[in-house]
């Protein structure tokens, strides 16, 4: 069995043993498991990896509630005021995810952050085809999308 | 009291950016622009509406259900706007004449459904 699922069954077993379902105390529950496997099992090199993954996947929603944010703020300035300040492209990125998985994540979270869409992928896998809105700088955009990329190839691999 | 405070912040603020959704539709100048405007804005507002409903009744209840929902809207609004997005490309929409560059254009074979990649260029 995978470290996430021994972890939502300690957080299981938490809330069953305090008698207690709530959202919150089954969110405590999940804490607690995830320190004792982390102590516990750290010798093991499956825990030791789920270990890091965790506080890496708070901080990859963390940035992306923080990105969903300030993409929402630009676009309703450039919707509000009478000038379009647009400045529309269609970009080639070089893509490294390869699995499906990996590849379906990064494109739905480039769709939901600051001015950009997924639109396809090329057949080889190795170019993401984006629309941006903004285009000011198009390796702060490659470079903006890397760091992206390695953060979810970080939670997958 | 504070409760209702945030509760109504979250709501005005969810209504605002669903309404910038409607806005944008009108007012973005191509297709892929107004994808934009309504699926980040949309996205948000929805979110922040679920959220100010679960800070409303703060049940378990229903704020796994509430929590759910907006699991499911960021899953399906960004797949529906990449397909709407990319269907729309393919069929020959037009695009705003103020493109800057566009690297997807004539990658895709319609008869054989491949799309190439920008180093096709460098090795013909």
């Amino acid at each position: 069995m995978s470290p996430l699922s021994w972890n939502l069954i300690l957080a299981l077993i938490w809330a069953a043993v305090t008698s207690n379902f709530s959202g919150a105390n089954l969110l405590v529950g999940f804490v607690l498991g995830y320190l004792i496997l982390g102590f516990a099992l750290r010798d093991v090199p499956d825990f030791a990896r789920y270990r890091k993954k965790v506080p890496g996947l708070f901080l990859l929603l963390g940035h992306f509630l923080r990105d969903l944010v300030v993409s929402n703020l630009r676009v309703a300035y450039d919707v509000l005021t009478p000038t379009h300040y647009m400045r529309p492209a269609v970009v080639a990125v070089p893509l490294r995810a390869k699995t499906d998985g990996a590849i379906t994540i990064l494109a739905n979270m480039i769709s939901l952050t600051p001015g950009t869409l997924s639109l396809d992928v090329s057949s080889d896998r190795s170019v993401l085809y984006l629309h941006v809105m903004y285009l000011d700088n198009e390796d702060d955009l490659r470079e903006q999308i890397r760091k992206l990329e390695d953060r979810v190839l970080a939670l997958l691999e | 009291m504070i409760n209702d405070l945030l509760v109504s912040v979250m709501l005005v603020a969810g209504t605002f950016f669903m309404f910038l959704a409607g806005i944008g539709v009108l007012r973005m100048p191509d297709l892929l622009m107004r994808m934009h405007a309504t699926t980040k804005a949309g996205t948000l507002g929805a979110g922040l509406v679920m959220l100010a409903v679960a800070t409303h009744f703060l049940d378990a209840g229903v704020t796994a259900r509430t929590l759910a929902i907006i699991l499911f809207i960021l899953l399906t609004a960004p797949v529906a706007a990449h397909a709407i997005g990319r269907a729309a490309y393919f069929v020959g929409v037009p695009l705003w004449d103020k493109m800057l560059k566009d690297d997807l254009k004539h990658r895709y074979d319609p008869d054989t459904h491949i799309l190439g990649n920008p180093d096709d260029d460098k090795h013909p």
